[in-house]
């Protein structure tokens, strides 16, 4: 019950409280009665009207009202006399419903009884519009109402242009009106949908852009208009997905060996790859989730040119991803003199789709080379068995000059090609333009939270319609107006500070990634005092920064080493594009379950994992429990071996998530001490399900 | 209210199990006044001698999970009874007179899910109902072009999860919907400009308004997501307690 005062009852009103629920539950079981019984009299009928209108939530009353009504339409046909009228039999079912409705306006019960009056085709549906319009003035949120509308108006047969202008109509009247701004939207998808010159994309979208921001100057504090000013934003945003990068990089050339560690002395380390398996991957990144990456609608022309079988590189096992990975044989000839050349062409013909159904209608392509060097077989044991300990006198800053500038050189190469430039709109561009400048102006006057929210949105929007190749009109946007506005939302708004932590650092991400200068602040290289002999690393550092999730992988599809520590991290979706990550420090963050490292479990070569000091293990409840394939989610399916793993009196129940991450990881080193896991007997699971594992919290464990 | 007495039960024991005291409770008499509601059908109904309808199988199904009794059921005839409710667009139908609403595909998936028989329905089509009823806010309603709500989103949301379908979800968009529901006073409210009420989010609906048991346990529900001390973890998509649902789908 919503709304009934807490107050203790009056003796009087407590009898004839009693004297009420007695009456009702005399009604229920005279009617149970009927229903059970086939007893379909008027005076039966009376009765049900009776427990109906006081009651309007007794469905099974619903029920036995339905065949009394199927009995006498049957009886009038075989009786042939003109008893009673099709339209007064369903007449009267219209009036008890209009009494229930005034008892409770909100019975699930009462209306669908309405629906399937009006579905046997003898009403008026006219009548039900007024009746509707009756309703939605004494409340026109009532979202029975606007169903029943929208399963009138179909009946009926309006047409939407039609119930457009209704919503119109309610929206002048009151522009805090949630529903009718929701109607609007699914009205104008299906029109813009249809197509038609009235309701060309362009055209559409700037009127409703003019019609909303009627509502926001009125009442920035409504929530309704600004809802509606997200979809707009959204619809205008919705472009084709575009081809963003690629590793190996366009343009470059890599060196390929088969053992041993990264080399860094001769050349770099983002154009270098080792594989025992004789084999590298090749992965493909859009700018959106996309599906049908395949080899029909990839070609790779190399070597023999085989088949080759491309997977997404999303978290969960889902058909659309934003990376796409396959693996590429090494040279057959070894050493390799000459460098072979590679080219990838994404097609153009229909196959690859983005996941809001915009097909990737641009050919482009990229192309590099590799070539195999000699195996350095002094290095190989040497590399295998030192620890990395993550120490900060073991990071250097970029040593040499010359260094530095071969970075710089391989960095360029990550950008996307000029050719592969995609053909979005001029007007999406023009809109946001606009609406910034509008936005500006309203938060001049007023300071208006999802205002300054949306503003944020719009200058992002803009940095990446830029991204894409859409020429510059000479708005001023800045990230760090960007970062600022996030920062003000988190002192206005704390309680959603966890919101605006992650829509900061999504922008920072983009920021720091966005050109090779500020890219090459956070690479450091990375030497093990402990073991001088073996080659450095070049470690990406983006610890301290706050970071409350990951983003802008597709600059980062290069790194092997990547330090992560000591920021707000709760999810590492997003690392699972990481291809070639072997080295990963995820240390004082605040992961807080083995689910949450599920992105991990796509990354084939990590060797190195730093978990430690996270909130593992220390909550009762775990958020991210169905954001992982478990037999919960009915994603896994015959690799449920847990029992062979766990020992007679270890509790199962509790270490299955840990099972599910570790069994598919072939970690040398793992750190995960500090957090509210890891006993004895853990660690000796841990064991059994990783055999190549030789450090665990420091210590050599084989 | 005598007609949905089936699911005061479900409220009342779950919420007796979030505060570790289901065992207060006479285990043999619930169950056996449970299996007087069932039809012959094979759908249970809000009361004994009360027509059948998902909405009451569900909450049979879940109180004899909590009592791990579901091996009472003839599972293949409730199993069928549910199944039989799904229409051709993968939308559910709530009983034989044809109500569709994504509660009852939540229901239905629950249900299945928690029976070991979600291979008796088409999954696939299922979601494609649900997602058909996404909007443009991330959040879901009843049936396609209905506007969300909160109630509506917890069913779909739900669905989705025990299907492992959140890819479907805008987790960005829908989260921040569903957290502007937070009103000044620190309650959540189930649509824009509407008043909190604890369903979403007491004991009673809202502070000073009378108590009952739906509202009860939806707040101590709302407690355990919260990791308020002494309580069980509830489990967000099954809507039991975590330890129910761990035997159900991890246990041997």
């Amino acid at each position: 019950m919503h709304g009934i005062p807490r107050k203790a009852l009056t003796e009087e009103e407590q009898g004839a409280s009693s004297l009420k629920s007695a009456k009702l539950r005399d009604l229920q079981s005279q009617v149970l009665h009927f229903h059970h019984n086939k007893i379909y009299t008027e005076e039966a009928i009376e009765i049900s009207a009776k427990l109906l209108e006081s009651n309007p939530e007794h469905y099974t009353g619903w029920n036995y009202r339905k065949l009394a009504v199927q009995y006498r339409l049957d009886r009038r046909s075989e009786d042939g006399v003109d008893s009673e009228s099709i339209q007064s039999i369903l007449d009267e079912e219209l009036r008890v419903v209009e009494n229930a409705l005034k008892k409770n306006f909100k019975s699930y019960g009462a209306w669908h009884h309405r629906k399937w009056v009006l579905s046997k085709g003898h009403s008026s549906t006219d009548r039900e519009l007024r009746l509707l319009s009756k309703f939605q003035k004494l409340d026109s949120r009532n979202f029975h109402a606007w169903n029943y509308r929208r399963f009138i108006t179909a009946l009926k047969k309006i047409p939407d242009e039609e119930e457009l202008q209704y919503t119109t109509d309610m929206i002048y009247d009151n522009f805090s009106n949630y529903s009718a701004w929701h109607n609007r939207s699914v009205l104008l998808s299906n029109l813009m949908e249809k197509g038609g010159k009235q309701y060309d994309k362009e055209n559409v979208l700037g009127e409703e852009y003019e019609f909303v921001r009627n509502a926001l100057f009125t009442d920035p504090d409504d929530q309704s208009g600004w809802f509606y000013h997200l979809w707009l934003l959204d619809q205008t945003l919705k472009q084709e997905p575009v081809f963003l990068s690629s590793w190996p990089p366009n343009g470059s050339n890599l060196y390929l060996s088969l053992d041993g560690r990264l080399k860094g002395q001769q050349s770099l380390p983002i154009l270098h790859f080792q594989s025992k398996a004789r084999k590298f991957p090749l992965v493909l990144y859009f700018s959106e989730a996309v599906e049908g990456v395949s080899s029909s609608t990839v070609t790779v022309e190399y070597q023999d040119g085989d088949s080759l079988l491309w997977t997404p590189l999303s978290a969960n096992n889902f058909g659309f991803s934003q990376a796409w990975l396959t693996y590429l044989k090494f040279p057959d000839e070894v050493p390799s003199s000459e460098a072979l050349p590679v080219k990838v062409t994404i097609a153009h013909f229909p196959g690859i789709t983005s996941s809001k159904g915009m097909p990737c209608s641009q050919s482009c392509h990229i192309s590099f080379s590799v070539c195999v060097t000699s195996d350095d077989q002094e290095h190989s044991e040497v590399q295998s068995s030192h620890r990395i300990s993550w120490k900060e006198e073991n990071f250097k800053a970029r040593a040499t000059q010359s260094l530095e500038a071969n970075l710089l050189h391989s960095f360029s190469k990550l950008e996307i090609t000029k050719e592969n430039k995609p053909s979005t709109p001029k007007w999406s561009m023009e809109i946001i333009s606009t609406e910034i400048a509008h936005c500006r102006e309203l938060l001049s006057s007023t300071n208006c939270k999802i205002g300054k929210l949306t503003l944020a949105r719009l200058l992002m929007a803009h940095k990446t319609l830029i991204s894409y190749g859409i020429p510059d009109d000479g708005t001023e946007v800045h990230y760090e107006d960007i970062l600022a506005l996030y920062q003000d939302l988190m002192k206005m708004d704390p309680a959603h500070i966890c919101y605006y932590e992650d829509g900061y650092t999504l922008v920072l991400l983009k920021q720091l990634t966005s050109n090779i200068e500020s890219l090459l602040k956070h690479c450091d290289r990375y030497q093990e005092s402990s073991s001088p002999s073996t080659n450095p690393y070049l470690c990406v550092r983006l610890n301290g920064l706050s970071l409350s999730r990951i983003g802008s992988t597709e600059h980062l599809l290069w790194v092997q080493m990547l330090d992560l520590s000591h920021n707000e991290l709760r999810s590492i979706e997003g690392l699972e594009t990481l291809q070639l990550l072997s080295c990963l420090k995820l240390s004082h963050n605040r992961l807080c379950s083995f689910t949450s490292l599920e992105p991990l479990k796509k990354l084939k070569y990590l060797e190195v994992l730093d978990i430690s000091h996270n909130e593992i293990g220390a909550h009762s409840i775990d958020t991210r429990r169905y954001l992982c394939s478990s037999p919960l989610t009915h994603a896994v399916g015959g690799d449920w071996y847990f029992q062979k793993f766990v020992d007679g009196d270890v509790k199962l129940n509790n270490h299955w998530d840990a099972y599910l991450l570790f069994k598919d990881l072939n970690l040398v080193q793992l750190e995960m001490i500090g957090n509210a896991v890891g006993d004895e007997r853990f660690k000796a699971f841990l064991l059994k399900l990783m055999p190549e594992l030789k450090w665990l919290d420091g210590e050599k464990c084989r | 209210m005598e007609h949905l007495r089936l699911n005061g039960a479900y409220w009342g024991l779950t919420t007796l199990d979030v505060l570790g005291k289901l065992g207060a409770v006479d285990q043999d008499k619930v169950v056996s006044w449970i299996m007087q509601c069932q039809h012959e059908s094979g759908g249970f109904g809000g009361n004994i001698g009360h027509d059948p309808h998902v909405l009451y199988t569900l909450s049979a199904i879940q109180v004899l999970a909590l009592f791990d009794k579901i091996d009472v059921l003839d599972v293949e005839k409730v199993a069928n009874y549910i199944a039989s409710l799904q229409n051709e667009d993968g939308s559910f139908a709530g009983d034989i007179w044809g109500e569709v609403d994504t509660r009852f595909s939540y229901i239905a998936i629950c249900s299945l899910a928690l029976l070991h028989r979600l291979d008796k329905i088409n999954v696939e089509k299922a979601v494609n109902y649900i997602v058909s009823c996404k909007n443009l806010d991330g959040g879901f309603g009843c049936t396609p072009g209905a506007e969300s709500h909160a109630g509506q989103i917890f069913c779909c949301v739900g669905a989705l999860a025990i299907t492992g379908s959140l890819h479907h979800v805008d987790k960005d968009l829908l989260g921040w919907w569903l957290c502007e529901r937070q009103v000044k006073s620190g309650g959540l409210n189930g649509r824009p400009e509407k008043l909190p009420d604890v369903e979403n989010g007491g004991i009673s609906d809202r502070p000073d308004d009378a108590v009952d048991v739906f509202h009860t346990y939806f707040g101590v529900a709302g407690l355990s997501l919260l990791e308020y001390p002494g309580l069980k973890a509830i489990d967000p998509a099954y809507a039991l307690p975590v330890d129910v649902v761990n035997r159900i789908f991890l246990g041997k």
